[in-house]
């Protein structure tokens, strides 16, 4: 039986760099996989195309595209996306971060990138662990939960990350999981499309280190906890109250119009070029 | 009404010739973060970059600002940001990754007395060290020193220049009396300015290597968009800017970074010196310093002493060759910094026993003064 390429591969620098830095039943490789087939669907050029990521296991993912990739520093990716935008704005930036990425060492860009909305689609990877450097607790481990730097569990409370997002102005938030792939999808491509700033939270997890420590299982075990625990938000005003204690909802959460940075400084160059 | 040909009189602030010389030099992106005593050059950028199309854009931070400049400029785009002591300090990680993935740019750093917040209004040259020596790992940096408001405008198109030419970082160290004094400067017509633009591959993209190693040390450089899709990573990285960890491959890099600094020394540095033909004592002094090193070589030129002035324009890398030279011929080298020593330990490391050399220091936030420089020469002589 021949075995004919997946839309994927055509997208993967095969030849460069494989095989990747991901453990075993990661979810991280199902969010490059659901970028890729939205790039595909949305027939955006590769040339057309940046990715940036910081540092972290989700932040090595631009490595192994075939786009222009710029693998930057901790939690600075959108510092550096906002630069290649602003210099090209007719280039698709997207971000791949994580959550230790994006919320501690990179709080501070994250909420004026959502503030000054220049259209970045944002793809933050949520696995509430450090991954690459083994586990230690994370601004989005839940209260309690154990890490190797909370051997005796997180007495801090875990960022809202959507809420956040929307708090500091971002105009379209959505989460989505790896566990519902085609929706995660759908949710890449709208997230592209959507002129400014936007946001995509993607529940994943890390079995190896997370998982093991708070003994949630397997890779298996961790994503039906995603299945049983994500509630459409569609689906959120039918369901009784009590039932959505302790789950989280999926979609897209907030989606509002603003002028684009990009956009207003091109009337900035048209007012002082009229000026002169 | 104007001829064309005129060159402009203007009277300005230092900090606005660094302005006016980065976009003279094509500068068309500025990221920073109010700063003082940088500030003027952000503000003044923010007016003048959209008249020429350009783009300014005021960042959360000065880590932010740098990583924005080096987007920008993996865009294609000519950028700079301009900050001051603590705002040099948060930079340096950017600083570091520019290095590292040979990212073309330019920071200026206007010097203000430290450390710490220290004295935000008062100069100093107290960040002579720390723009060799910021940034973690090894590395070769360049810096360049104007002390006039017209070397503001030129140094500032030569740091472009170098940038563009070596694809590196360049600092430009200002301090706080260049950035606010104002001198009257005639702005030379854009025809007569050289501007270096960086190399592009000329090669097919399946052929192309962002960090080609070559004879020359320096690879073209692609922009994001034009249809070479490369990987840039601060990770040791092979020719193809794919991580790496084997040796050889980071030897070679490493090599390569120091290299094209090393092997282009007498491209990159420029020394001034006056009345050193028949010197036998030398004032060597930088920025602010040198004017007043020049007023009391001055004087002591008047009551017959042979002193002479060597004025570094390039700080980084240091004039090694230049003052293993000079040396030979002097007796005394008066080092003179708004430090408590920095450069000193640079004339140092290569005098090596060859003559007298002895510090003049100020770090009370004053500027020294001639007549201080001249009573040092008279005392030491």
């Amino acid at each position: 039986m021949e075995l004919m390429p997946k839309v994927t591969h055509h997208y993967l620098r095969t030849k460069k760099k494989f095989p990747n830095v991901w453990c075993a039943g990661c979810g991280i490789g199902i969010v490059m996989g659901a970028i890729i087939r939205a790039i595909d669907k949305l027939k955006l050029s590769r040339d057309e195309v940046v990715m940036i990521s910081g540092i972290g296991c989700s932040s090595r993912m631009p490595v192994y595209v075939d786009f222009n990739t710029l693998h930057t520093t901790h939690g600075r990716p959108l510092a550096f996306g906002t630069g290649v935008k602003l210099a090209q704005p007719n280039l698709k930036v997207i971000i791949i971060t994580g959550d230790g990425d994006a919320l501690a060492i990179g709080g501070n860009h994250f909420i004026h990138a959502c503030r000054r909305n220049i259209d970045l689609t944002t793809i933050l990877v949520n696995n509430q662990t450090y991954g690459m450097t083994g586990g230690q607790f994370a601004p989005t481990t839940p209260f309690m939960k154990l890490g190797t730097t909370a051997p005796y569990g997180n007495r801090e409370r875990a960022f809202d990350i959507a809420k956040l997002a929307i708090a500091a102005g971002a105009p379209f938030v959505a989460r989505g999981t790896v566990y519902h792939v085609v929706q995660l999808e759908k949710l890449v491509e709208q997230a592209i499309l959507k002129k400014g700033f936007s946001l995509l939270e993607v529940i994943s997890h890390c079995h190896v280190l997370y998982g093991r420590l708070n003994k949630e299982g397997g890779a298996v075990e961790m994503m039906r906890w995603q299945k049983e625990h994500a509630i459409p938000i569609s689906a959120a005003g039918k369901v009784p109250p009590e039932k959505l204690r302790g789950k989280f909802l999926t979609g897209v959460l907030w989606d509002i119009e603003f002028p684009e940075y990009c956009e207003e400084y091109d009337k900035v160059i048209a007012e002082a070029q009229g000026e002169t | 009404m104007t001829m064309a040909t005129e060159r402009k009189e203007r009277l300005m602030q230092g900090n606005a010739a660094c302005a006016e010389g980065a976009i003279s030099a094509g500068v068309r992106f500025f990221a920073g973060y109010p700063i003082t005593p940088s500030t003027e050059i952000a503000e003044y950028l923010a007016r003048q970059l959209p008249k020429v199309g350009g783009k300014f854009i005021q960042m959360e931070d000065e880590i932010a600002s740098m990583a924005a400049v080096i987007g920008a400029s993996v865009a294609g785009v000519k950028s700079m940001t301009a900050t001051s002591g603590p705002g040099f300090s948060l930079m340096q990680e950017h600083i570091g990754y520019a290095y590292m993935a040979e990212v073309p740019c330019v920071i200026v750093d206007v010097q203000r007395g430290g450390p710490s917040t220290g004295l935000p209004t008062k100069v100093s040259q107290s960040d002579t060290m720390q723009a060799r020596w910021g940034t973690h790992g090894d590395y070769c940096a360049i810096a360049l020193g104007p002390s006039s408001v017209k070397e503001c405008f030129d140094l500032t198109i030569r740091a472009f220049n170098l940038s563009e030419k070596y694809r590196t970082p360049v600092v430009v160290l200002m301090d706080e009396v260049l950035a606010h004094m104002r001198e009257k400067i005639t702005l030379p017509n854009p025809g007569e300015i050289r501007v270096i633009n960086r190399m592009k591959p000329t090669v097919p993209p399946e052929w192309y290597e962002h960090f080609e190693i070559n004879p020359h040390f320096v690879s073209p450089m692609a922009s994001f968009g034009e249809g070479y899709r490369y990987n840039i990573t601060g990770l040791t990285h092979n020719p193809e800017g794919f991580p790496t960890a084997r040796p050889v491959v980071i030897k070679e890099k490493l090599d390569k970074l120091k290299n094209k600094i090393t092997h282009n020394i007498n491209d990159i540095v420029e020394v001034r010196e006056e009345f050193m033909e028949d010197a036998n004592v030398a004032v060597f002094a930088y920025g602010s310093v040198a004017r007043a090193a020049r007023q009391a070589i001055h004087m002591a030129r008047d009551k017959r002493m042979k002193v002479g002035l060597i004025q570094p324009l390039t700080i980084w890398p240091f004039p090694d060759e230049y003052m293993e030279h000079i040396l030979e011929q002097l007796d005394l080298v008066i080092v003179a910094e708004l430090n408590q020593g920095q450069l000193i330990h640079e004339v140092n490391r290569v005098n090596r026993g060859k003559t007298r050399v002895r510090g003049l220091f100020r770090y009370d936030s004053e500027l020294i003064t001639p007549d201080q420089i001249f009573l040092k020469v008279r005392e030491e002589k």
